[in-house]
């Protein structure tokens, strides 16, 4: 059971308790409701799709923040058969906002690295929210180059509301962090595939994810910036982070039109919080089958294909 | 191949200076209110010739200072920035480009030339922040790829001026997506053991340290310049208390090992000639 409902899925929750009610009526009472419980599972199934139908780009930004939703070391334990975390930057410390290590996929070895938030109030302030440091990102190159050296596919998982805009952070070179990230990815022999698992905010996002195939999941986002602080720096108030969501189009549908990622990973109904097993079931297949195709790429063909679809990215007039 | 190959003269068509002050025009400056006459304070870089502020000055005045003779050739000058979301916030995003197409003269908020300085070969894309706060959109992020690419072809050194608030909001993801862009065409770059010098100027901060910025070969900056990934008012939000002071200034990102000299722009065309002539 979910510990928390958005304020869109209450009309599902209220059916769902409604569920719950009927089941415990027919124990106590051994009275036969199996059909007025067909029927109200149909009307929940029924309730879900038109809700999921009709979500708009801000409730897609909420579900993308759903505190149930499974996060980078959970699609790790679920996909994974083995896992090896590896620590550290080898220069400062080691980040709890950014994880990684050798895992076995279904006989493959990969790196996985990704961003990773807390699930309660200790955990969040020990992940810094997902908000990695400097550390954090040369911690994700090193494991890159590891993945290399072995040549072993890298996978990298993102959920970030953005790099931390901290003050250490900015001693430390967050801006030199990210940008070393980016330019060396475009030259990773290895295949890389890239999946936005949940927020997808800014260059803090994007210094792990400069890949041969970006997907997002169906209920995720991606931009330049969050909608709130879109909304206060262009309207100069918090109030309009539903327009801003709707003017940058952050949406995993809204970036696969614009091409600036490669597709879209079907979520379970109603979103990853739901069902993390199929969730985490679907992301694995995908990824093994990006990785297969990849595969059959020569490392140049990969790095050259990588450069050539970011450099396609931007619209302009001449 | 060295990239120090000396190419036939003739192809540069001399550029009137625009913007240029005219003459009997004084300049005061902003720091210390003193008045010199603007070719005076051209003269000197545009730099206060009584307590050397750098005024903040856009591409067309640094490649007056940069280029020989002040001649240059400029690339892809008629670019202009296309409306991929059809943004809309208080403004309409294009009538937000007209507007400061017609209040700046630019087209947008980069521009890129190649000419001799100190009779070396070079690219120059420069910043100008009087463009939308600098920010990085689809025309910054192809007119330096293309910048980049110019200098790969011809095998000469590669400038990056950088004066900007980071990313172009109206463009969201395409905004993004030019980091990357950029990033990959500099990787390109380097595998050619070209030479690339990025110049942070005040201020530089977002998108663009995240990414061009801070990739140079030689990282250097002005004195003074804010230089930064986030913007000080959201440290301070995050933080709850006031920043230390000259924090992320030139001189503090120095002494933290992120560039690798900061330089007086009465200096910088000797300076980076005399980089570059070592690297032969
Ligand atoms: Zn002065």
């Amino acid at each position: 059971m979910p510990t928390t409902y958005l304020d869109f899925e209450k009309p599902v929750a209220d059916l769902e308790s409604k569920l719950i009610e009927l089941k415990k009526l027919a124990e106590t009472t051994q009275v036969d409701v199996s059909e007025a419980v067909a029927r109200l599972e149909d009307s929940i199934i029924q309730l879900r799709q038109d809700t999921a139908q009709n979500l708009t780009r801000w409730q897609r930004v909420q579900l993308s923040r759903h505190p149930d939703r499974p996060y980078t070391l959970d699609y790790i334990e679920l996909m994974c058969e083995e896992f090896i975390e590896l620590h550290g930057d080898r220069t400062v410390r080691d980040d709890p906002a950014m994880v990684g290590g050798f895992c076995n996929m279904d006989g493959q070895t990969v790196m996985v690295i990704g961003q990773q938030k807390g699930r309660n109030t200790k955990q969040r302030q020990q992940r810094n929210f997902g908000m990695a440091n400097p550390e954090g990102y040369r911690k994700a190159l090193r494991l890159m180059l590891l993945a290399q050296k072995f040549n072993k596919p890298i996978v990298t998982l993102i959920d970030t509301p953005g790099a931390f805009p901290g003050l250490e952070a900015e001693e430390r070179g967050q801006g030199e962090a990210i940008a070393r990230n980016l330019k060396e990815m475009f030259m990773l022999k290895v295949p890389v595939v890239c999946v936005v698992i949940g927020e997808g905010a800014s260059g803090g996002a994007l210094g792990i994810a400069i890949g041969d195939r970006v997907l997002m999941l169906e209920n995720t986002w991606y931009s330049v910036i969050s909608p709130e602080n879109c909304s206060t720096i262009l309207w100069r108030s918090w109030n309009f982070k539903e327009q801003a969501a709707e003017a940058m189009k952050i949406t995993a549908k809204d970036m696969q039109m614009a091409r600036l990622v490669d597709g879209i990973v079907e979520e379970p109904l109603g979103g990853a919080h739901l069902d993390h097993k199929t969730m985490a079931e679907t992301l694995k297949k995908t990824i093994l089958g990006h990785i297969k195709e990849l595969q059959q790429l020569t490392p140049e063909e990969r790095i050259n294909q990588r450069i050539d679809k970011f450099c396609a990215m931007g619209v302009f007039s001449e | 191949m060295s990239w120090f190959t000396r190419k036939e003269r003739g192809i540069q068509t001399p550029t009137e200076m625009k913007r240029e002050a005219p003459d009997g025009l004084w300049y005061q400056c902003p720091s210390c209110k003193h008045v010199m006459h603007s070719r005076e304070h051209k003269l000197n870089a545009y730099t206060c010739v009584k307590c050397n502020y750098h005024e903040k000055i856009g591409s067309e005045a640094y490649f007056s200072v940069l280029f020989d003779e002040a001649e240059y050739t400029e690339l892809d000058a008629d670019m202009i920035s296309g409306d991929p979301l059809e943004f809309e916030d208080t403004k309409k995003y294009p009538d937000r480009i007209r507007d400061t197409v017609k209040k700046t003269g630019l087209k947008d908020a980069v521009r890129t030339a190649y000419g001799k300085m100190d009779d070396i070969d070079i690219v120059v894309s420069c910043m100008d922040f009087n463009f939308i706060g600098g920010s990085m959109g689809s025309v910054v992020g192809e007119k330096i790829a293309r910048g980049i690419d110019h200098a790969l072809q011809n095998r000469k050194p590669f400038l990056m001026i950088s004066r900007s608030g980071g990313a172009r909001m109206m463009e969201a993801g395409y905004s993004l997506m030019q980091m990357a862009k950029t990033s990959a065409k500099l990787a390109l770059l380097s595998e050619a053991k070209l030479p690339y010098i990025s110049l942070l100027t005040d201020p530089t901060t977002g998108g663009v340290t995240a990414s061009y910025a801070m990739l140079g070969d030689f990282n250097i900056a002005e004195p003074g310049a804010l230089i930064g990934f986030a913007g000080p008012r959201v440290i301070r939000e995050t933080i709850g208390k006031d920043l230390p002071k000259g924090f992320q200034s030139a001189e503090f990102v120095l002494e933290h090992g992120f560039l690798d000299f900061i330089v007086d722009r009465k200096d910088l065309k000797d300076k980076l000639a005399s980089l570059l002539r070592m690297l032969q």
